[in-house]
């Protein structure tokens, strides 16, 4: 089969879909690559470049779009190339299908599959397609350049012969994969980087990252990240108060400000509001990475690049990754490439439109004439770190319930035990002389004296609880001392022997209990 | 004085003991209870020294008192490290002096049995209790008498070995001659037939091949057990230096005796069971000695044990919010305890959050990190026990391991064919980084390999721990 990649068509859109590099893994996989004629050049990548890779060149966008049955391409298609997806042919590009409706019906109309690159499933085994990272991390390092040549500043705090130069102040809002990236950027330039989430679990990664996680004081469940794939969600109206509080507090200080927060399928939360940006420091640059979809910022315009009176600079480019055309379509054009491994299970240059893989599934938008979109919720959970599972409350019967079974189990032991050892009490009683019966029943008693006793003992003092008995089990003194006494010569030196031994083990066992007791204390 | 008397103070005697025993629930009260041992103990001796049955005091005082000197430059000097070294040796005394005193009855008992009526009227004491007894009374006191021979026997060649393997002068290693078990079994038969046999002779020389008997059993059977085990084997001991007083104690019709020896036997024995029960073990595989068979293939260990330098932990601790530290024998052995209570302190004079984790089996007898910690004045309140501490993991930012090895092993819940599978662990792993002071790459007591030090977020810190920890404390500043 062939895969074709067209020149992009959409203003000032500088990515394409496929590289000479991808193409010649492409052609691994057994296709057949097909390219428009100067579709790589923003990018970097001449015609001669792709030939060079055995890519042949289609001079027109008719002549690609008719000969290539797979077609891998950066932005959604328009009118004009949704009417080449005849019935077979297999479109891989960002498609955003929900705001897309109208044109995904058209499409499966005319029985022509789509694979949306923003629907892969965030889950480790797609990571390796998931486009929106890999264009995310671009937006992100780019936003901070953006910033710097906006910024009339150095980044890192300098002390030269001219003079001190105080660092750079960033403040990145959101720590998505772009958030992130940013991050990265700005403290590896040597700025101070503080960094806000909604989501609390993902301050330990902004703090990988080098940057001071901005905490609000606010109690509320927390949100719960990988309920929603990873994404933030909508927050409360109290905690949004809380947050623009804490902006407030930030803006005067903050030199650079970087805003990321996107909630999937939604219009983009204002948080940098207009009194902030008046706020702010003239010379400061805000950078809205959210412009696409309204912008963080109240005052950003979409696509432009404005000053505000108080001389505050904020950017509202929506096409970053496209101002780094040649990283981003290297990137872009490895995730198509993974997405066709995928797809390309046999390594034959045949699809295999497996719509029991959950990677595949959940791209799909259009398939076999009919749309697909949304997909079922994945298999496997999009975050391996689950939340801690719930213990399901035990209601107080059951828990009465259990009590009073492990009751009865105690008494049955107990009960039993008492049988056995009454019955063979009994049985010694019955062959054994009265005298001994006497010590017996003293001798039975202390051991389970000793038993109650011992259960009790806290454990860090089973050391001198060792010792002490060490020491009382010289009690066999009393043995020796009864026997010194004796007419015979030889007992009186066994015994005698045996009082001296245990006039050591007296002494040294007491001893060293106190010695050791004596240093257990409290702080 | 009668012997309404010396029964009085008795009863006195052993409530004082019991309450002694109990008082070491708590760290306060057992203060207390030691004095209460104490004073139990002299109640005892004087009441017996003054009571009927007794003579030759003025011996038995100077015997006491030489005898009492020795203990006491012993215990004074002993380091806290060789605690465990101490009690086994201790215990052997008891041990002996049981067989002492069992051979002993043995000898009046022939004494008496040899005497005519008359003579019989005159005797007093001990001699005298023997005389009056019938013949089914004689031979309970023959089988009371060789059994506290018996088990007394065993407890000292056992406390002797114990004493030699916990001070190193005995292999750790667990050694069994050849037979092993059947050795034990055959020994244990034989000193059967001749307890059958003295009791139908009355001869001394079956009691003297009983006796070289549970020697050879006593010796065989610590031998067979791992130094791993050694916590067991020393409570173990215990508790039979008590089954010999209360034997003895029978035959000498001295209730005491009989209250006491059944006191600290069954104490001991709770005690070994309550251990066993920490390291998953059956009470009877560890008493019969060694590890059990393994059921296959022990997993292998991949991945490489990195080393880090004292500047390397210091830094680490320096950003540390919460820090656990798992003592365990590598400590006692290097003397480093106070090295560990000036770390601790110094760091929690920084604001951060220490604490100590104690394996129940960590070290060579129970209790003895706490003992050691305790003298190196380290709180105990900050000294929690393994079930207190273990959830406590994985929100910890360092875990510092000193000298453990076995009870900090994940092989023991990882891998099923471990000798250890199943033994509760200390989960430091689960820390964010965990730093393993160690002497080498060796393996541990158990001779167990550790997957612990191949994890990725442990770090090595080889040393004698001491001279590591100095290292340490040189690095982290005291304010």
């Amino acid at each position: 089969m062939i895969i074709g990649a067209p020149k992009e068509i959409a203003v000032d859109e500088k990515r394409v879909a496929m590289t000479p590099d991808s193409a010649t893994q492409l052609q691994k996989l057994g296709y057949d690559c097909l390219v428009q004629s100067g579709a790589g050049l923003h990018a970097g990548f001449s015609d001669a470049a792709y030939e060079k890779a055995g890519v042949k060149i289609a001079k027109t966008a008719a002549e690609l779009w008719k000969t290539a049955d797979i077609i891998s391409k950066v932005r959604p298609p328009e009118a004009d190339e949704v009417k080449f997806l005849k019935k077979g042919k297999l479109l891989i590009s960002f498609f955003y299908p929900a705001q897309n409706t109208d044109q995904m019906a058209l499409i499966a109309k005319q029985d022509a599959n789509v694979i949306a690159m923003d629907m892969v499933p965030r889950i480790s085994r797609a990571q390796k397609m998931d486009a929106l990272s890999s264009m995310a991390n671009i937006a992100g390092y780019r936003s901070v350049i953006e910033a710097g040549n906006n910024f009339g500043r150095f980044f890192t705090g300098q002390i030269t012969a001219a003079g001190k130069v105080p660092p750079a102040k960033v403040l990145v809002v959101g720590a998505g994969v772009a958030g992130l990236a940013a991050i990265g950027t700005a403290t590896s330039l040597g700025a101070i980087t503080l960094a806000f989430d909604v989501r609390p679990e993902v301050a330990e990664q902004i703090e990988s990252m080098g940057a001071e996680f901005v905490y609000l004081d606010f109690e509320e469940a927390q949100q719960d990240g990988a309920a929603t794939g990873g994404y933030a969600a909508p927050s409360s109206p109290e905690f949004r108060e809380k947050q623009l509080e804490k902006f407030r507090d930030l803006a005067p200080e903050v030199d650079i400000v970087i805003t990321t927060a996107l909630i999937p399928g939604r219009d983009a939360p204002k948080l940098w509001l207009a009194d902030m940006v008046a706020d702010m420091k003239p010379g400061s640059v805000i950078v809205d990475l959210a412009a696409e979809r309204g912008g963080n910022c109240d005052l950003t315009v979409p696509n432009e690049k404005i000053t505000t009176k108080n001389g505050v600079t904020i950017v509202g480019y929506t096409d970053f990754p496209s101002r780094m055309a040649a990283q981003s379509s290297t990137l872009y054009a490895t995730n198509i490439r993974h997405m066709m491994a995928d797809l390309t299970p046999e390594k034959d240059g045949q699809t295999v439109h497996n719509m029991e893989d959950d990677v595949i599934r959940g791209a799909t938008a259009t398939f076999g004439g009919a749309v697909t979109f949304p997909p079922p919720p994945p298999k496997v959970q999009a975050i391996a770190a689950k939340p801690k599972e719930k213990i399901p409350e035990r209601t107080a019967e059951e828990i009465r319930a259990d009590e009073v079974a492990a009751f009865k189990q105690t008494t049955k032991n107990q009960v039993m035990l008492l049988t056995i050892g009454g019955a063979a009490l009994l049985a010694v009683g019955a062959y054994a002389p009265a005298s001994f019966m006497q010590h017996f029943i003293v001798f039975v008693l202390s051991v389970f004296v000793g038993f109650q006793v011992i259960w009790n003992v806290s454990h860090s003092l089973h050391t001198p609880l060792m010792a002490i008995t060490n020491a009382i089990s010289s009690i066999i003194i009393l043995g020796a001392i009864l026997q010194i006494g004796s007419s015979s010569f030889l007992v009186t030196v066994l015994a005698g022997i045996s009082v001296f031994f245990a006039g050591i083990n007296i002494f040294g066992g007491f001893l060293v209990t106190r010695r050791m007791l004596a240093m257990f204390q409290k702080s | 004085m009668d012997l309404g008397f010396t029964t009085a103070v008795y009863v006195v005697a052993a409530i004082l003991f019991i309450l002694s025993l109990g008082g070491l629930s708590g760290q306060e009260s057992a203060k207390r209870a030691v004095w209460y041992g104490i004073f139990g103990m002299g109640l005892a001796v004087l009441a017996t020294v003054i009571g009927p049955g007794a003579g030759l005091w003025q011996l038995t005082a100077i015997l006491v008192a030489i005898g009492g000197l020795i203990g006491y430059q012993l215990a004074s000097k002993v380091e806290m490290t060789q605690m465990p070294e101490l009690v086994a040796g201790m215990h052997a005394l008891v041990g002996l002096a049981a067989v002492f005193v069992g051979f002993n009855a043995h000898f009046e008992l022939a004494n008496v049995l040899t005497m005519d009526d008359t003579a019989k009227k005159a005797l007093e004491g001990f001699a005298a209790l023997l005389a009056k007894k019938s013949g089914a009374e004689i031979n309970i006191l023959r089988v009371e008498a060789s059994l506290g021979i018996w088990i007394g026997a065993v407890t000292f060649t056992g406390s002797v070995i114990a004493y030699g393997k916990l001070s190193g002068k005995v292999t750790s290693a667990a050694t069994k001659l050849p037979g092993g078990h059947l050795l034990n079994a055959t020994a244990a038969i034989s000193s059967l037939v001749c307890l059958g046999w003295y009791l139908t002779s009355g001869a001394l020389l079956p009691l003297v091949i009983l006796t070289v008997l549970a020697l050879f059993i006593g010796y065989h059977l610590i031998m067979g057990i791992g130094g791993a085990d050694m916590p067991v084997v020393v409570s173990m001991l215990n508790s039979y230096s008590g089954w010999a007083a209360a034997a003895i104690g029978f035959s000498l019709g001295n209730d005491l005796l009989i209250v006491v020896g059944a006191l600290v036997g069954s104490s001991g024995a709770i005690l070994s069971y309550i251990m066993c029960k920490a390291m998953n073990r059956s009470f009877v595989s560890v008493i019969l000695g060694g590890f059990g068979g393994t059921a296959g293939p022990q997993m292998e260990v991949e991945g490489e044990q990195i080393a880090i330098d004292a500047d390397g932990v210091a830094a680490a601790l320096e950003d540390a919010e919460s820090i656990v530290i798992i003592p365990g024998y590598g400590m006692a052995v290097a003397q480093a305890q106070q090295n560990v209570a000036e770390l601790t302190r110094r760091l929690r004079a920084k604001g951060k959050t220490v604490r100590f984790a104690i394996h129940p089996v960590a070290g060579r007898l129970p209790g003895h990190m706490n003992v050691l910690l305790a003298e190196a004045k380290v709180p105990y309140d900050i000294v929690l026990e393994m079930d207190e501490i273990n959830d406590d993991f994985p929100s910890t930012d360092v875990a510092i391991v000193i000298g453990s090895n076995d009870i900090v092993n994940p092989a023991a819940q990882d891998d099923p064919n471990s000798p250890i599978a199943g033994m509760p662990v200390l989960e430091c792993w689960k820390a964010k980084q965990v730093f393993v002071s160690k002497r080498g790459q060796g393996t541990g007591y158990s001779g167990i390999e550790n997957p612990l030090f191949f994890k990725e977020n442990t770090r090595m810190f080889y040393g004698d721990a001491k001279a590591s920890l100095d290292q340490l404390l040189m690095v982290i500043s005291g304010h």
